[in-house]
C-alpha cells in the first residue's frame, strides 16, 4: 500500500540539487528575448506609437496586434480580454507590442525608447459605485455575472424573527507571490510551435494559442517547464504570455523566452478578487440560524477571465457548514479598469467564508451566545440539505471535529488567561478565535462533466509504468500523489511508476490543476487507467507486471500498451445549472481552526502565536505533503488577513515588489499544528477528497475573529494592517 | 560597467579625485545592489572597496569604539565586548535584513546611503557618534547628527570617503531601541527610536520620520527637565516638534508619529 504513506517527493531531488529545469533556465540555439510594452494609463485609446529614431529598429522584432494570425484574443470563458491591444484598452499594464532582441541590455533600451500616445477614456475604479453611461464596458450595466440560489421562504422569516442581525464584510486583493515568476519559451520544432514554461494548464494554454493562430491544435505543443508555485496565479494569465511568445517567435523565426521580472509580473497578472459581502440574519433567542440573506460582489477587473466561475464558488460556500432552512443568496461580479481579478487559491470561497465566520461572531456577541455553541447549534447535520438543496451526507461529525480543534489549541483556557492578561497589561491584548468551514473539492455543478477529463496509464517497453495526465505539479506534489495512486492500483512500489512530464502532444486532457480536483478527481482516473492496464495484462498486479509488459511488448511489437480512464459523472450527483440547485460539489472537505493572536497598543500590530488546524479531507493520501498544503495556506491567509495590502493606483498594483508587498516570513508565524480526520470519500482513490485550497479559508476568519476578541471590537475588513486597525481603534474612541 | 580596485586607501582617494571619472564606491553593496535593476544606463563606474584591509577594523579602545568603513552588522553581533558595551549597535545590527545582509551590510554604507530608514544611524547617533572624512586634501570629523543637511543630502564632498566611524564610550543608565518594520525580519523601518542616557544627558534619535535620521531635540531638552507625561499624547506634543513624517507606499505619516509617541511614552513609563 503506497496511499497514506509519506513517499519521497519524485520532484524533490532535482529542485533541491538545482537540476530541475525552470523556464528561465531554458535556452536555445540563436534564442531571443522577449520584452512587453504597456499600457501607461486604466482606460483609453491608443493614438500614437513613437519609436525613438536613436535606436535602430531593425535589429528588433516588433509584434503588434495586426500580426496575430487568428483572434485576438485570450480565449477563456468569454473572448473579451485582446491578446494585444489594437485601440481601446481597459487596464493599466495590458499588453500592446511586443519586441525581441539576442541582447537583454538592447531590449532594456529599447523598451524605454518606445513611448505610446493614449487619449483617456472615462475609467471606473471602485465596483460598489454605480457606473455613468461612459463608463460601462460589459453589458448594460458593467455586472460580469449576477447569479442567485434561493431556498425556502426567508422573506416571511424575517417579518416574526426574534433577532436580525446584519454586518457588512470586506476583503482585499491578493498577490500569489509565486516563488517563480511567469514565463514562456516558444519555438519550431518539428513542424509544431512548440511552447513551453510555467503553467498549470497546459490544455487552456492550448485553447487559446489555437483560438489565437487559428491553427489546428496539432500544431502546438504546450509543454509544463518545472514549476516554481502557482497557486492560482498561472492558471489564466499563462494563456497571455504564451500567446506573446510564440508571436514573437513565429515572426523572428527564432526561438523567443518571455520571462516577467518581478515587477512586472505583480504589476500586469492576475490578483485575489477583492469582496464585499453583506450578510443579514434572522436567529432565535438561542442563536439558531432561521433565515439567512447575503450579497456577494467582487470586483472582477476589466475582463471576464474567470469571475463567472470564483463568483459561483463565492457564493455556494457563503452560507457556510450551517443549516439554515431559508436562505436567498445574491452575486454579482461587476467590471472595473484594473487588471483583471483571476484565480486564487480557494477560488471566491476564501472571501465569503471571512464574512460569514466573521458573521457568526458577530451574531454571537449581539444575542450573548458563545461562539463556540453557536457553531455547534447550527452546524450541518446528515440527512440536512444546503444552500442549493444539496443533501449532506458525508459522515464527517462537524462538532466533534470542532472540539478536537478546541481541545488542541486548549480554548478554552485560554479565553480564560487571556481576559485577565488584558485587563492588567498596559499595551498588550491577547486573543483567541475560531473559523469552521468547508471546502467543494473539483469543479461546480456540472463543470466535471464539462470537462470529461481523461488519464492514461502505460505500460512502456521497457516494462516501466507512466501516468499520463495534464495534471503539472508546481510544488504541491501532484506527481507524487498520482505515482502513488496508480502504484497502489497495480500493487508495485511508486518508485516503479514514472508520471510523464504535461506534453498536450502526449498527455491525454485531464483538466487543470486547479479547484483541489487533482487528487480526488484525476487520483480516481489514475486509479481506474492502471486498473485497465491491469486488466489488459490478464489481472497481471505486483512485481511480476514489469516482466508482463515486456512480454506483451514481444508479442506486439510497435503497437502502445495503455490503460485508459475517462470522467463519468456518478449517478448520485445531480445539478441543474440554470436553478443553481442540486449537488453543488461531488464532494467536500471540512475544517475547523483556531488562531491565538497578539495585539500591541503601542504599535497596533498583530502577531499570530499560535495555531490549530483540524480537517477532515477524506483519507490523506501522502501525509507529508497534506500537512505543507495545509501549513503553506495557513501562512498564506495569515498573509491575507495582516500583511498583504495590494496598494491600487489607477487600477494597477503600486507596491509591486518584494519589499513593499509584504508577506509575512518564518520569523512572523506562529507554529502550525495540523490534524487530520479521515473519513473516506467514494469520489477518489482510497477515498481521498480535496485540499489544496481549503486552507486558505479559515485562517483570516479565526485571525479577524481573535483580534476582535482582543481589542473588544469587531474589525470588518481585512487586511488588518497596523495602520487600519489604529484608524479602526481611534476612530472609534473619537 | 567599470570596476577600479584601489589596493591602498591613498589610491582610492586618488580615483574620488577625478570629477569627470569619478566612481562610487561599493562596500557591501546590500544597497547599491538592489537600485542595479533600475538603472538608468549600462554605464556604470564602481569602486570595490574590498582589498583596503585597513578600513576594516573594528577595534574596542578604553575612549571609543572605531568602526572601519567595511566593518559590518555581523562583526559587532558577533564580538561579545562590543555588544556589551553597546548593546543598541548589537540589538539594531540583529534588525537590519536578515543574517545574509548583516554579513556584508557595513555601518558605513548605512550612513553612506542616507536613507532616513536605516537603522544602523539611529543607535550610533544615540551614542553620540562621530564620521572620519577622508579626501586627499586631509581627514574630518563631523559629527553623525550634523551630517545630513536634507533628504540624501550630507556635508560629505563628492571627493571624500567615509573612512571610520567613532562612538565615544561613557557610562549610561538607559539605553533602548526599538524598531517597528511591517514584519519582523527583512523589513524597512517604518518608524524607528533609539534613547540614551549618560552623565551628557538624553539622547533621543528616530529614523523614517523625517528626511534624515535626527536628534529629537525638543524630546531631550523636555526630558532633561525631567518633564512627566501622563499619556501618549503629551509625548507627540512634544515629539511633533523634531519630526516631520510623510505618507508613503509603506505607511502613513499619523501612523508614525502616533507610534513614535506611544513607544516614547510606554517605555518611560516604566514598561518595557
Ligand atoms: C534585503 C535587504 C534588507 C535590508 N534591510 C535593511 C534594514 O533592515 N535596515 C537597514 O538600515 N538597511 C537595510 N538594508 C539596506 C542595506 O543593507 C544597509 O543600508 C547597509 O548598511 C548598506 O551597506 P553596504 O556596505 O552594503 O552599502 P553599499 O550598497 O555598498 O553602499 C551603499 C551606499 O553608500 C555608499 N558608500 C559605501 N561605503 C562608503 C564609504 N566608505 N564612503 C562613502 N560612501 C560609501 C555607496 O556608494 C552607496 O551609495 C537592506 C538591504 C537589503 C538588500
Amino acid at each position: 500500500m503506497s496511499i497514506g504513506t509519506n513517499t519521497i517527493r519524485v520532484d524533490g531531488c532535482a529542485k533541491l540539487t538545482g537540476a530541475a529545469m525552470y523556464v528561465d533556465d531554458l535556452t536555445l540555439p540563436g534564442m531571443l528575448h522577449g520584452a512587453t510594452i504597456r499600457t501607461p494609463i486604466a482606460r483609453g485609446r491608443i493614438k500614437k506609437i513613437h519609436f525613438d529614431p536613436a535606436i535602430n529598429w531593425s535589429e528588433f522584432v516588433v509584434v503588434d496586434h495586426r500580426d496575430i494570425p487568428g483572434g485576438n484574443a485570450v480565449a477563456l470563458i468569454e473572448r473579451d480580454q485582446p491578446a494585444l491591444v489594437a485601440s481601446e484598452f481597459r487596464h493599466k499594464h495590458e499588453a500592446v507590442l511586443l519586441i525581441a532582441n539576442a541582447s537583454v541590455h538592447k531590449l532594456r533600451d529599447a523598451v524605454r525608447a518606445i513611448r505610446l500616445e493614449v487619449e483617456p477614456l472615462p475609467a471606473i475604479l471602485d465596483a460598489r459605485a454605480t457606473a455613468r453611461p461612459e463608463q460601462i464596458q460589459h453589458g448594460a450595466d458593467n455586472v460580469l455575472k449576477r447569479l442567485t440560489i434561493h431556498k425556502g421562504d426567508p422573506g416571511a422569516v424575517f417579518a416574526s424573527a426574534p433577532h436580525v442581525i446584519e454586518g457588512t464584510y470586506h476583503t482585499g486583493a491578493q498577490e500569489h507571490v509565486y516563488l517563480e515568476t511567469q514565463g514562456m519559451l516558444a519555438h519550431r520544432e518539428n513542424g509544431r510551435m512548440v511552447v513551453r514554461g510555467s503553467m498549470q494548464c497546459p490544455y487552456y494554454v492550448l485553447d487559446s494559442l489555437t483560438h489565437a493562430f487559428g491553427w489546428p491544435r496539432e500544431a502546438f505543443s504546450v509543454v509544463q517547464a518545472a514549476v516554481g508555485g502557482g497557486f492560482g496565479g498561472k492558471e489564466d494569465y499563462p494563456s497571455n504570455i504564451a500567446i506573446h511568445a510564440a508571436l514573437l517567435a513565429e515572426k523572428a523565426g527564432a526561438p523567443v523566452k518571455l520571462v516577467y521580472d518581478r515587477q512586472e509580473d505583480m504589476a500586469a497578472t492576475t490578483k485575489r478578487h477583492p469582496s464585499w459581502v453583506r450578510h443579514r440574519t434572522a436567529v432565535d433567542k438561542d442563536g439558531r440560524l432561521l433565515a439567512m440573506e447575503i450579497e456577494v460582489m467582487l470586483d472582477g477587473g476589466a475582463y471576464v477571465t474567470l469571475s463567472p466561475v470564483v463568483l459561483s464558488r463565492g457564493c455556494i460556500h457563503s452560507s457556510g457548514p450551517y443549516f439554515c432552512e431559508h436562505i436567498h443568496i445574491h452575486g454579482e461580479a461587476r467590471l472595473t479598469n484594473s487588471m483583471p481579478y483571476g484565480a486564487f487559491r480557494g477560488f471566491g470561497a476564501p472571501q465569503t467564508i471571512f464574512a460569514m465566520e466573521r458573521h457568526m461572531d458577530v451574531i454571537g456577541s449581539r444575542i450573548g451566545v458563545d461562539p463556540v455553541e453557536l457553531r455547534r447549534r447550527n452546524f450541518l447535520r446528515d440527512g440536512q440539505t444546503m444552500a442549493t438543496g444539496q443533501i449532506y451526507r458525508d459522515g464527517t461529525d462537524l462538532v466533534a471535529l470542532m472540539d478536537r480543534t478546541l481541545r488542541e489549541a486548549d480554548y478554552h483556557a485560554k479565553r480564560k488567561s487571556h481576559a485577565s492578561f488584558n485587563a492588567t497589561h498596559p499595551y498588550l491584548r491577547r486573543g483567541i478565535g475560531i473559523a469552521s468551514f468547508h471546502h467543494g473539492s473539483g469543479f461546480t455543478g456540472g463543470g466535471e462533466t464539462k470537462l470529461a477529463s481523461e488519464v492514461w496509464v502505460e505500460g512502456m517497453p521497457d516494462g516501466s509504468v507512466e501516468v499520463q495526465t495534464a495534471q503539472t505539479d508546481m510544488g504541491q506534489g501532484t506527481s507524487t500523489i498520482l505515482a502513488q495512486v496508480a502504484a497502489d492500483a497495480l500493487e508495485m512500489s511508486p518508485g516503479g511508476v514514472l508520471v510523464a512530464t504535461p506534453d498536450t502532444a502526449r498527455v491525454p486532457n485531464s483538466g487543470p490543476t486547479v479547484a483541489s480536483r487533482t487528487a480526488m478527481v484525476v487520483g480516481k482516473l489514475t486509479h481506474r487507467a492502471a486498473e485497465d492496464l491491469s486488466k489488459q495484462l490478464g489481472g497481471v498486479r505486483g512485481p511480476s507486471i514489469t516482466g508482463a509488459i515486456r512480454a506483451w511488448h514481444a508479442a506486439n511489437p510497435g503497437k502502445n500498451l495503455v490503460g485508459r480512464a475517462k470522467y463519468e459523472k456518478p449517478a448520485t450527483i445531480v445539478w441543474n445549472d440554470a436553478t443553481y440547485q442540486g449537488d453543488a460539489y461531488a464532494s467536500y472537505s471540512w475544517a475547523t481552526y483556531v488562531a491565538e493572536v497578539e495585539v500591541d497598543l503601542r504599535t497596533y500590530a498583530t502577531r499570530v502565536t499560535d495555531f490549530v488546524a483540524a480537517q477532515e479531507v477524506g483519507r490523506v493520501l501522502n501525509p507529508t505533503l497534506a500537512r505543507g498544503q495545509v501549513q503553506g495556506g495557513v501562512v498564506q491567509g495569515i498573509g491575507w488577513a495582516i500583511y498583504e495590502d495590494v496598494v491600487l493606483e489607477d487600477g494597477a498594483m503600486k507596491n509591486c515588489q518584494m519589499t513593499n508587498y509584504i508577506i509575512p516570513a518564518s520569523a512572523d508565524l506562529p507554529p502550525i499544528r495540523v490534524f487530520f480526520e479521515e473519513t473516506p470519500s467514494p469520489y477518489g482513490p482510497g477515498g481521498a477528497k480535496g485540499i489544496g485550497e481549503m486552507p486558505i479559508d479559515g485562517p483570516a476568519p479565526a485571525v479577524v475573529n481573535a483580534i476582535s476578541a482582543a481589542v473588544g471590537m469587531s474589525i470588518d475588513a481585512i487586511p488588518v494592517t497596523p495602520e487600519r486597525l489604529m484608524e479602526r481603534l481611534d476612530g472609534a474612541h473619537g | 560597467m567599470q570596476v577600479h580596485r584601489p589596493a591602498t586607501l591613498d589610491e582610492a582617494l586618488q580615483l574620488m579625485q577625478r570629477p569627470d571619472a569619478r566612481p562610487q564606491p561599493i562596500a557591501g553593496g546590500t544597497d547599491l545592489l538592489v537600485s542595479w535593476h533600475h538603472r538608468a544606463k549600462e554605464s556604470v563606474r564602481l569602486m570595490d572597496m574590498s582589498r583596503l584591509e585597513e578600513l576594516r577594523t573594528l577595534r574596542l579602545t578604553n575612549e571609543s569604539l572605531e568602526i572601519g568603513a567595511l566593518a559590518t552588522y555581523w562583526d559587532v553581533i558577533t564580538s561579545a565586548e562590543i555588544s556589551e558595551t553597546f548593546p543598541l549597535l548589537a540589538q539594531a545590527a540583529k534588525q537590519v535584513g536578515a543574517m545574509q545582509i548583516q554579513t556584508r551590510g557595513t555601518w558605513a554604507g548605512n550612513i553612506g546611503n542616507g536613507s532616513p530608514a536605516a537603522d544602523g544611524v539611529p543607535v550610533l547617533m544615540a551614542y553620540d557618534a562621530t564620521v572620519t572624512l577622508a579626501s586627499s586634501r586631509g581627514r574630518r570629523d563631523v559629527a553623525l547628527c550634523d551630517y545630513w543637511t536634507g533628504y540624501k543630502k550630507s556635508v560629505k564632498a563628492d571627493d571624500e570617503l567615509i573612512v571610520g566611524i567613532r562612538v565615544p564610550r561613557r557610562a549610561c543608565d538607559f539605553e533602548w531601541f526599538h524598531k517597528v518594520g511591517a514584519r519582523a525580519a527583512q523589513a524597512i523601518t517604518k518608524v524607528g527610536v533609539a534613547m540614551v542616557h549618560s552623565a551628557d544627558g538624553w539622547r533621543v534619535t528616530a529614523n523614517s520620520v523625517a528626511p534624515f535620521v535626527c536628534r529629537c531635540r525638543a524630546m531631550e531638552a523636555a526630558l532633561d527637565r525631567g518633564e512627566v507625561f501622563q499619556g501618549p499624547d503629551d509625548v507627540r506634543q512634544v515629539i511633533s516638534r523634531d519630526v516631520s513624517p510623510i505618507d508613503d507606499l509603506r505607511s502613513t505619516a499619523a501612523y508614525r508619529l502616533a507610534v513614535l509617541s506611544r513607544l516614547v511614552f510606554f517605555r518611560m513609563s516604566g514598561h518595557l
